[in-house]
This record gives C-alpha cells, structure tokens and sequence, in this order.
C-alpha cells in the first residue's frame, strides 16, 4: 500500500504543527427567534472567513432576505431546513464548525422560541460556554432570563451575554450599563461562577470578530477573542477516578480487557482499583490502546484496561479508585432526586415507569414524586402533580439496580442522565441528579435473578433441578419455541411471576443488556462450582421472599 | 468534551520510547478530543445494537472512521462487517483499493448492488441524478441493510459538509422504511444516545459528525492513513466545465467542441464517476493539500450534481433514505 511522501517544507511543518495542537472548545448560542442569533453565527462563521464561496452564493441568490437593503442576510448561513425557511425561525439544533489560529470550535446553535427549551438544553449539556443574545433594543427579555437559567441548571463552565443590536441604540454606552448591571444581578442570583458581557451588532459585524469605531467607550474583547482565550474547564488533576465500563473486549482466550472513556481524573498502570457495584479491588495491568500502552490516561481518553485479576465486571459497572476516601467515591444508590427538564409532549407522571441511562448503564426506574416545579419565568418553586412538555422541575426517583453518579454539579459526566419511554422508546426527559436519597428498605426494590450459562446445558438443567429441589421456583429457557430474539422478555416474564431464570443459549452483548436492564445477570465462572452460583441464587430468592 | 490530558502518539520521540515502552500523557488536542468521542461513539453502538455494520464508502472519511474503529476495538479484529453500496459507476482506482485495503486490515467487507437496475441500464443520462441515485444509492443500500438484518449502521457522514447535516443527530432514526423525519428525530444529551428500537426500525450511526474537513485531512496526516490515489494531483486526460474538471473516461459523453487535453487534478470529494468532477491541482501530498484547502474557498461537495439539483435536495434525498 502506498502511503504518501510528506512536504519538507518547515515553515508549513510549523504551520501544521499549530494547526494539530490546537484545542476544542464547545459553545451553545441561545436567543429569541427576533434577537438576531443566527445572524450573529453568520457573522462569526463570515468575518473568520470559515464560509465557502459557493456557500456565500447560494445566500445571496437565495428567495428569502431578512436582512434589509442590499445587506447579505447572514442568518441564510445556519437556518437550514426547507421547514425552518419557510417559518423564518430556527426549529432544531444546529451544528456549525469553524476554526482560527488558535481553537477549534463547535458551535450547537439552539432555537429560542418558548416550546424548544428541549433543544436548547440538548445545545447545552455539551457546551463550555453559553452565549445568551440579549436585544439591547429590548432589554433583558423573560427568554434571555429563561437561556441563563437553563445554562446553569446545564453547570455550563461560563455564560458570555451578547448585548447585540447596539446600532438600534445608536450604540449608546447607558443603555448597554442598564443591561449589564441587570444581567450581572441574574448571574449573580443565579450562583454562576464566570459571566461576561459584550455589546456587539451582529447586522454591522461590531465586536464580534473586529473591532469597529461605533463604541469606543468598550475596551474588552471582541465575542471571538473572548471564546478564543476563555479558560477551558480544567479536570483536576487529583479528582477521582471514575471509569464505566462500556465494553468488555475478549478478541482470544489470553486478554480480557474493560474498555471505556475516563469520565473523571485519571487511571495509572499499577495503580489498585475496585469495580462496583461488587466491590472487588485488584490492579491495573495494562493501560491498552492501539498506539501502544499508555502510563497513565485522563478524564476524557478511550482506553481499555486490562487488570491484573480476573474478576467479573460487565457493561454499565464502573471501576473506581480502590484506596479512595470514602468520599472520594461515588454514591451508590437506587434512590435520587433529580433536576429534570422534560421534552415529550406525553407529561411525566409519579408512580410511571421509565428507563434510566446513565453513564454506560441502563436500569428501569420509577418517578417517585415530584419535589417541586419550577416557573422558568420567575424562578419560583410550586406544587405539581404532573410535569409537561419544557417543564422542569425536581423529581424523586427510584431504580431497579442501584447507579453509581455524582452530584451533576460536581460532576457533569456521572451526574447527568436520559429517560427513555419503555414502550414508544422516545428519549422523554433529560435529568441532572442533585442527591442520593436514604433508600427507604420498604419501597427498595431487590433485583431478580438471570443466571447465565452459555453453552452448558447439562449444568443449566443440573442447576434447575438443584434450585427446584432447594424449594426455589426457576425456569430453564432453553425451549426451542422461545426465539434468541425474545428471551429477554421471556425472561422478564418469568422473573414476574417470582422465579429465576435460566438459559444455556449464547445471547449478544445487547441483550444481555437488556436483561441486565431489569436483573443481576450471574455468570457460571470456570473455576466456579456450581453449589457457590446455588449458593448465590438461593440467597437472592430467601431475599426476595 | 472539556480540555484535560491525554497522550499524543504522534509527539513521541525516539528516545522516550527505549526508556519506557509507555506512552507519556500530554496536552489533549482538537484531534485527540474528536478522536475519543468518535471511539465512544463506536463503542457504544457496538456494546447496544444487535447487529451493525460500517458503511464503507472508500472515501476519505471511510478511511478515517475505519482507522478508528480499529482503534476502539483493539486489540480485537473489527466486530462488525463493511457494506459498500456499489453503483457500478466508481472509479476503477476506488475498487481496487477498497480491495486491496480491506484485504490488507483483514475486515469482512460485504459489496452490494442493485442489479437489477444497473441490469436495465439505470444511469444519470438516462434517469437524471436524482433517480439514479435514488436507484442505485439509496434503494441499494436500503436493500443490503435489510438483506444483512443490520440494525446499526455507521456512516462517516460530516455535519459541516452541508446545511441539513448540521442538525443531524449523531444517532440517526430511521423508520421501518429506513426513512429520516426531520421532526422525529430523538433528543441527544452530552453522550448519552438512546438505541432502542422497535423490530424493522434501524439508527444510522455517524461517529465522524463533529468533524470537519480540514480536521480529516490533518487525522490522515498525523496518522499516516492510506487514501485513495486520486485525491492526489496528477495529468488527467480531462475536460473544463465551468468551474469544474471533468476525467474523460469509458462514461465520459463529450459535449459539441469539447476536446480532452491534459489537466493537472485531482479529486476533493469521490462519488460516481459521471457525477463527480475533479479539481485542478498540483496538490500531491496530504500537506499540499492541506495548504490548498486552507486558501481554497469553495465547500467540497460543491463538485457533486447531486446536492445543486434544487434547493433542499440532500434534504429531499434524507427523508427518502440517503445516507
């Protein structure tokens, strides 16, 4: 195979050398539909020269100008869909990339409008910095009010207020002091730790990538200076390691290996950890990737570790410091209350059933109660008994199996989580857990039983026959009208009516998920005897008695 | 991602390496940080779909997607097979190199076409290019995902490489007809993509969504990644159309007057042969090409008949089932 014959040329080597160190920085645009946000992206992806002439072209020929005059309708630029055009308005979450000298950024450009909070919160759970569009013609309006608050219930690292549209003020230094103080105050209330504010005109192309003459009275950066030097959010160093598992990789009998991304602090070769929710410690073997082993990897990297002891660990368990604080641990639960933003038009109710993701993990969970609503508009706390579609609000849950999390304030990547409609299958909410809450022993639910033979099936049949005659209730679903497709449910239904099940059958990773969804899937190890899984079972069905 | 530490291969000297076989962590960078999302990405689809399967298109970002999928998966072999939907108009160089490439990493590679309307003679002259490619792209590749009963399918499809890709979500619903609806696309959340499905139902997967082109071309830099030899600036027997350089080949219908000459080019983006023009270039090396994207400001599908059809046309392809 031919492999390319690389330029010699060392002015461009240094040039490529910059252009591959540069760094990642997310950003989410929030705005009402009139503030100008698209503009504003335009103009951004305009002056940094980041927009193909072809693409220019297709804006300046296009049916639809906004703009006024002979202007370039800029907002041509990111509105995208044939629906969106048609409407004038910004209906989903758009991507958009551009890159100077220095950064690498991607923009998740959210619509405004009242009924999209959904997006915008989707725009923001991956954003390091926050741009709220503020009309400076209108003032802080309740949607800019409702953008910044979504930003801190998202821990978005900083907010950067865009007082755009100055030319509509004749680019007057009271009215923007007016604006700043106010929104100071709400950042303040708030608790956000970093804020800026910057007047721009985004039709004009002012303060946003240059420096016009209109307002000399601002001396601080430009909108993209600001994102260019902004402090990217710096994992500690000594936080503590969190790892989920997310793949076990077996590709021959002589390697094991646990693949995952660090969702926080890191991982050394040597170094002792635990897997939970068992408990068990031993050490990292190997830290393995395919550009070779590493020493140590951090928050952020995909690795795979291979560990010195064989102990078992599946998808969605996690591997944590073994010598850690108590504190330094994650809570280990199976009950939480939740900052919930809710994005189906179906409400969520207390005492329905969903399904939970978090990190690598998928457990069936229940919604308990809700604590309380919150009115976005006043930030006031209210009663309610159901929570609609762009409401948020706190929410006490309950789940099958416990999850291993952080508070999402300490930590976006533990904390954070998905719920899923079992039987449309919609993603209906998204939930930031605030706490774990005391698991009350009567409303705790045990998780049956699978046990999991693959290719045994005398000894699946000896532990039937073992299990009957201990006075346990089992099923074997090795049955041939049983489908490999439908053992999970078939499963399900047999743990329902209060036996554990049994299967012989080679299942695929995904469905073992799906069963590891609703129970504890035990595994007959080879250097297990069958009395310790009897053992273990018996002790789960006297539990659950 | 935020910023934190990771280790770059690429900055590893000599030296370090006799000292310690292990790799020293340093500074994350934009590519290091796309590279880990798009192997959690991979992973993830793997870990919770029954059966996927990569789309290979043999194009640059197959290239790059399929680097990383032997990075998520090693040191296993790739646990999914490749689907390349082949329209029979590729370039002869494309063929062989998915050939001879795929041969070379030792993945399972799967060909699929739709004979029976190359059997009657589809074509863009004679079908125009939306219905060709509505024929031999989009019904072929719906069909060898039904054929194969995949469920997950990745794709190396960019959000930055047009507009209705910029809302497209990284995990793709399709209904049981393998159609896109903009309106019933699921919310996606920091990195946590729902995959259920109900049976017939199916998710296209694009782990390269974040990328650009510009961060693909320094990936296939920095890891030495084979392409095909076409992206590379050579004399073609070719002609000019406006803008465009078109290869004379066994499909070439020469229009009145035109005259195949000798051309310095090469290819931005590869497609069918027909409907895929070239560029004029000297560019013969990943950092000349480099360079010449940089200065060059034209988008790279621009030399593609499919997406100047009518305004909205990928998003029309889409909702049909394009990928």
């Amino acid at each position: 195979m031919a492999t390319q014959a690389f330029a010699a040329n060392e002015e461009f080597q240094a040039f490529l050398d910059a252009h591959l160190e540069r760094d990642l920085l997310r950003f989410s645009t929030a705005g009402s539909v009139d503030d100008g946000k698209s503009t504003l992206i335009g103009r951004l992806l305009h002056d940094t020269k980041s927009v193909y002439e072809d693409q220019l072209l297709a804006v300046q020929n296009a049916k639809v100008n906004r703009a006024g005059g002979k202007r370039m309708d800029l907002s041509l630029l990111t509105d995208g869909l044939r629906a969106e055009r048609e409407q004038g308005i910004t209906i989903d979450v758009a991507y958009r990339y551009f890159a100077t000298s220095k950064r690498k950024f991607i923009i998740a450009d959210t619509p405004g409008h009242e009924q999209y909070t959904r997006n915008m919160a989707t725009g923001a759970s991956t954003a390091d910095v926050a741009i709220v569009l503020i009309d400076g013609s209108k003032g802080l309006l309740p949607q800019s009010r409702r953008h910044t608050f979504i930003a801190s219930l998202l821990a978005i690292p900083h907010v950067v207020a865009a007082v755009n549209k100055m030319d509509l003020v004749n680019y007057s230094e009271e009215r923007y002091r007016e604006i700043e103080a106010e929104f100071v105050a709400l950042g303040m209330h708030l608790g956000l730790r970093n804020i800026q504010t910057i007047p721009v005109s985004a039709l004009e192309g002012d303060n946003v990538v240059e420096h016009l003459d209109n307002m000399p009275w601002y001396e601080g950066p430009t909108l993209l200076e600001y994102l260019e030097n902004v402090p990217l959010y710096e994992h500690e160093s000594d936080a503590p390691l969190r790892f989920p598992v997310q793949l076990v990789q077996r590709p021959d009998r002589t390697f094991r290996g646990f693949s995952g991304t660090v969702a926080s602090g890191s991982v050394k070769a040597g170094q002792k950890v635990m897997a939970l929710p068992s408990g068990k410690t031993t050490q990292v073997k190997r830290i393995v990737t395919w550009d070779g082993d590493l020493k140590e990897a951090h928050s952020g990297e995909a690795v795979t570790l291979e560990l010195a002891d064989e102990i078992d660990i599946s998808r969605g368990e996690m591997i944590v410091c073994a010598d850690a604080r108590p504190h330094a641990l994650p809570a280990t639960s199976t009950h939480f209350s939740a900052q919930v933003v809710w994005m189906h038009e179906e409400p969520l109710v207390p005492g329905r059933q969903y399904l939970v993701k978090h990190t690598t993990r998928t457990v069936r969970a229940t919604a308990k109660k809700i604590a309380y609503r919150v009115d976005v508009n006043t930030l006031h706390r209210a009663d309610a008994d159901k929570l609609a579609l762009n409401e948020i609000g706190e929410i006490e849950f309950s789940t099958t199996l416990p999850l291993f999390f952080d508070p999402y304030r300490e930590r976006r990547a533990t904390g954070a989580l998905i719920l899923i409609d079992p039987i449309s299958n919609a993603t209906v909410g998204a939930a930031m857990i605030t706490q774990a809450l005391k698991e009350e022993a009567a409303e705790q639910e045990s998780a049956p039983r699978f046990a999991y033979l693959p290719g045994e099936h005398a000894v699946a049949q000896q532990l039937l026959n073992e299990l009957q005659n201990s006075g346990a209730n089992a099923v074997l679903l090795d049955d041939a009208y049983i489908s490999t497709e439908a053992l999970p449910a078939a499963a399900r239904a047999v743990q329902l009516a209060g036996a554990v099940a049994i299967t012989s059958r080679e299942l695929h990773e995904s469905s073992l998920a799906d069963i590891r969804i609703f129970s504890r899937v035990t595994r007959l190890k080879s250097n297990q005897s069958l009395s310790a899984m009897i053992a273990l079972l018996n002790a789960d069905a006297k539990e659950n008695a | 991602m935020s910023a934190s530490v990771a280790s770059s291969p690429l900055e590893i000297s000599a030296a370090e390496e006799q000292t310690n076989a292990l790799l020293t962590p340093q500074k994350m960078d934009h590519l290091r940080a796309l590279e880990a999302e798009s192997i959690y990405i991979l992973r993830e689809a793997v870990a919770e779909f029954a059966k996927p399967v990569m789309l290979y298109s043999i194009g640059k970002d197959s290239s790059v997607m399929l680097r990383l999928a032997q990075k998520a998966f090693f040191p296993g072999k790739l646990p999914f097979p490749l689907l390349h939907v082949d329209t029979s108009y590729k370039f002869p160089e494309m063929i062989a190199f998915r050939d001879l490439y795929t041969r070379e990493i030792g993945a399972e590679l799967i060909v699929h076409r739709n004979e029976e309307a190359i059997a009657d003679g589809a074509s863009p002259w004679k079908l125009g290019t939306q219905n060709c490619c509505g024929a031999l792209k989009t019904r072929s590749l719906l069909d060898g995902l039904k054929e194969g009963g995949f469920d997950a399918a990745f794709g190396g499809a960019r959000r930055d490489e047009e507009k209705s890709r910029a809302k497209e979500r990284v995990y793709s619903f399709r209904d049981e007809l393998g159609q896109w609806d903009p309106k019933n696309q699921r919310p996606e959340l920091w990195n946590m993509y729902n995959s259920r499905l109900r049976k017939g139902e199916s998710i296209r997967v694009f782990p390269l969504s974040n990328w650009t082109e510009l961060d693909i071309w320094l990936y296939l830099y920095a890891e030495n990644i084979p392409i095909v030899p076409m992206y590379f600036a050579k004399e073609h027997m070719a002609v000019r159309r406006g803008n465009q350089v078109h290869i004379v080949d066994q499909w070439t219908k020469l229009l009145p007057g035109e005259k195949p000459e000798p051309i310095m080019s090469r290819m931005r983006s590869l497609g069918c042969s027909p409907c895929t023009g070239a560029i004029e270039s000297t560019a013969t090396s990943i950092p000349e090409i480099i360079q010449e994207l940089i200065t060059f400001r034209r988008s790279e599908r621009e030399n593609r008949a499919i997406d100047h059809d009518e305004e909205g046309s990928m998003e029309t392809k889409k909702r049909e089932g394009y990928f």
